[in-house]
């Protein structure tokens, strides 16, 4: 094993990486050998590869996006696709590998675990080394895997959803995903269990060049209930990784899901993800979304909104900072009429990060009594940063009701003087403005969560007072 | 050797984007002394308060502002009241998703927290904190919902004031600019508010009131009172002074000033 040269990792503290001492490790770049190499390593049924074959036609037949951020830089065949750095996922934390263990220490996961939370899967490149579920939720049906077990212990629930929310050629990294997807969770929760504590999946990219593309699909049945966290960090590298997930998500009748995302990748790190869910009657949706960190991040969590009654909503918070871009939002589909959707973006942007709001909210002809709100908030901390907001609106029925606000403000120098003035220097005060900004966001998680966005925003603070 | 002064503005000459607003301002306050600064409107009372404050768009010119003797005017804001200097704002700034005790916590923490000797500074305990923060809030009577409100966001004129007030009492300084504290309060809540200010006045500190009317100075009474035309100090007396004004206005002492 060869030890690492020292990176300055900056205000970064997660940019530490391990030396790597894998299971597989797959060469880099991507044909068809690789994807059937990736399928048959994984024992997957014929039906699964043909998939992925078929999904890595669409990926290769489309153009790479040239709205949104700039992709020009990320170079496909200087990716890894498929790392196994373990032998097999863990049941307990002693059955997983010392280092790979040491580093989810270091994240706090296995700490978080025993106080609040039901199940925790920690995924370490392309695999699940780790996962586990209370024994009362899983005596209540409830299944938390991760995603290759549920192919192989429940193949028919899988055949029956995936892709179908998220079809593979929906876009060229859905397609990418649905070609190499590895890991990510599957959840389901039975007709009328409500799972009170969160369930958390932690990702974690270890090695240079690495693309990590793990697949989530959950289902929430009849008046059940889930709250799903996820958190992510990578290495700080000078070359890029590439972060490209696919999450679907069918609430039926009734259900309610709450999906929160608290990203915090290495800057180096392209994050190119597609999120949407179907919601049924009476269905609320709830997505919270903390993008930090990352190269570049093109996320858009989408509700459906498919029958009457359901509700869907997106909290998100992004904050860029040097060289950073923020591409972010959400998409409210109504087809359906009584439908209703809140979209709550907050951004901040310092040095040379950019965010962008980039939103759409779509009614269906037919879909009357649709309520839709969109607020959207840009703050700037100073002169070089940048944010701009692109709300789409697609209305094809009248009887609707939709509202939209956009602010952009910088911290006010009344602000940082009114502040100061009580005793308070410049950068606490800089932070306490910037804790205030995103206070709606952060009010809506669980205290440990909050807790952490702001510990993470105070961190890419630091240094922001000259 | 006798202590020097708590306050003292010498020969202050300053103003904002080039413009010179205040034009050779002296002024003395000791312990134990309320002062009353009145004026009309644009006479540079504000600038006077700004600047003792440290704001950071206004520049000085010329003269000294001295605070237990030392010169304040190079240190920031922020080191100004950490020093034990108070100024109650005219218009009180909206800061959204502060909740005032968060806010008041910090406050107290960077006022009161004492070095830990490792650069750092120690924290005032949250329980007493809290426990602090409620004496300062029943002695004032204000309602327990305040804390977990937004700092000013909402609030109406006299609950702005009052915030202001609970201000002061929980940082505890020793000189005070209460900058046009009356303004934009009926009568009820300019008592209100005055009872709060009395009360937390001690002989130990000091006080400036800035205001255009007689009607603060009925509930708090000012031994000194100074008057501001056109950047200057133009007439200084005792209360009667206050009393004239509000008899003859301030057209008498321009004629009188400009000669």
């Amino acid at each position: 094993m060869v030890s690492k040269p020292d990176i300055d990792l900056g205000d970064y503290k997660y940019g530490f990486s391990d030396p790597e001492d894998y299971h597989f490790k797959s060469r880099k770049g991507l044909d068809e050998e690789m994807v059937t190499q990736i399928s048959d390593m994984k024992g997957e049924p014929e039906w699964m590869k043909e998939f992925r074959l078929k999904s890595l036609e669409y990926f290769q037949k489309r153009p790479t996006p040239t709205w949104g951020g700039d992709l020009s830089d990320l170079d496909y065949n200087d990716i890894y696709y498929y790392v196994r750095a373990a032998e097999s996922t863990g049941k307990t934390w002693d059955d997983v590998p010392e280092y790979i263990k040491n580093t989810f220490e270091k994240l706090g996961i296995p700490e978080a675990e025993q106080k609040f939370l039901a199940g925790v899967g920690a995924q370490y490149e392309s695999e699940v080394v780790y996962h586990s579920l209370r024994e009362d939720l899983e005596n209540q049906g409830v299944i938390f895997l991760d995603m290759d077990a549920a192919l192989k212990e429940h193949p028919e629930i899988v055949k029956q959803y995936m892709g179908t929310i998220i079809p593979p050629n929906d876009n060229k990294f859905a397609a990418l995903n649905s070609a190499v997807w590895s890991g990510g969770s599957f959840v389901y929760v039975p007709k009328g269990v409500k799972v009170e504590i969160p369930l958390q999946a932690y990702f974690r990219i270890n090695a240079e060049n690495m693309g990590q593309f793990e697949r989530t699909l959950i289902i929430v049945e009849e008046d059940a209930y889930v709250h799903y966290v996820e958190g992510c960090t990578a290495p700080t590298y000078t070359t890029n990784s590439l972060h490209s997930a696919v999450v679907e998500i069918i609430v039926k009748e009734g259900g309610r899901c709450r999906y929160t995302t608290i990203q915090n990748w290495s800057k180096n790190t392209y994050n190119l993800v597609t999120k949407r869910a179907a919601a049924y009657k009476n269905a609320t949706m709830e997505w919270v979304d903390g993008n930090l960190g990352s190269k570049l991040t093109m996320k858009y969590p989408a509700v459906w909104l498919m029958e009457p009654g359901a509700r869907g909503e997106v909290l998100s918070v992004a904050f860029a900072t040097d060289d950073m871009h923020q591409d972010a939002g959400a998409k409210m589909v109504h087809v359906a009429p009584n439908t209703s959707s809140q979209i709550i973006s907050k951004s901040i942007s310092k040095g040379t990060g950019r965010s962008t709001y980039r939103g759409l909210v779509k009614v269906h002809k037919g879909a009357s009594n649709v309520k839709a709100n969109v607020v959207c908030d840009a703050l700037l901390l100073d002169e070089s940063s940048r944010t701009d907001t692109y709300p789409y609106m697609e209305i094809e029925e009248e009887q609707v009701s939709i509202g939209h606000e956009a602010t952009v403000s910088k911290v006010a120098e009344e602000q940082l003087f009114y502040l100061q003035s009580r005793g308070v220097s410049e950068a606490d005060a800089m932070s306490m403005i910037v804790s205030g900004f995103i206070e709606p966001v952060a009010k809506e998680l669980p205290l440990e969560y909050a807790v952490e966005l702001n510990r993470l925003i105070q961190l890419e603070m630091e240094g922001s007072v000259g | 050797m006798s202590e020097a002064p708590l306050f003292q503005v010498e020969n202050l000459h300053a103003g904002i984007e080039g413009e010179e607003i205040l034009k050779g301002v002296d002024l003395t306050i000791n312990r134990g002394e309320i002062h009353a600064l009145m004026g009309p409107n644009g006479s540079g009372k504000s600038t006077l308060a700004y600047i003792v404050a440290g704001h950071p768009n206004y520049e000085v010119f010329e003269g000294r502002v001295l605070y237990k003797g030392e010169n304040v005017l190079e240190l920031g804001a922020d080191e100004r009241a950490q020093l034990g200097m108070f100024l109650a704002f005219q218009y009180p700034t909206t800061i959204p998703g502060v909740s005032m005790a968060n806010f008041l916590r910090l406050a107290v923490n960077s006022v009161k927290g004492e070095d830990d000797g490792e650069g750092g500074k120690k924290r005032i305990a949250p329980r007493e904190f809290r426990k602090m923060l409620r004496e300062k809030m029943q002695m004032l009577n204000i309602d327990e919902s305040f804390a977990t409100r937004y700092l000013n966001e909402g609030f109406s004129g006299g609950e702005k004031k009052r915030a202001e007030i609970l201000q002061m009492a929980m940082l505890e300084p020793e000189f005070c600019i209460m900058d046009e504290t009356d303004s934009g309060l009926d009568i009820d809540a300019l008592r209100t508010v005055s009872e709060g200010v009395n009360k937390l006045y001690n002989d130990n500190m000091a006080m400036l009131l800035i205001t255009h009317y007689q009607r603060l100075l009925n509930h708090i009474k000012p031994q000194f009172v100074h008057v501001m035309l056109e950047g200057q100090i133009v007439q200084s007396g005792g209360p009667e002074l206050a009393e004239e004004l509000e008899a003859k206005g301030y057209d008498w002492l321009k004629e009188t000033a400009s000669v």
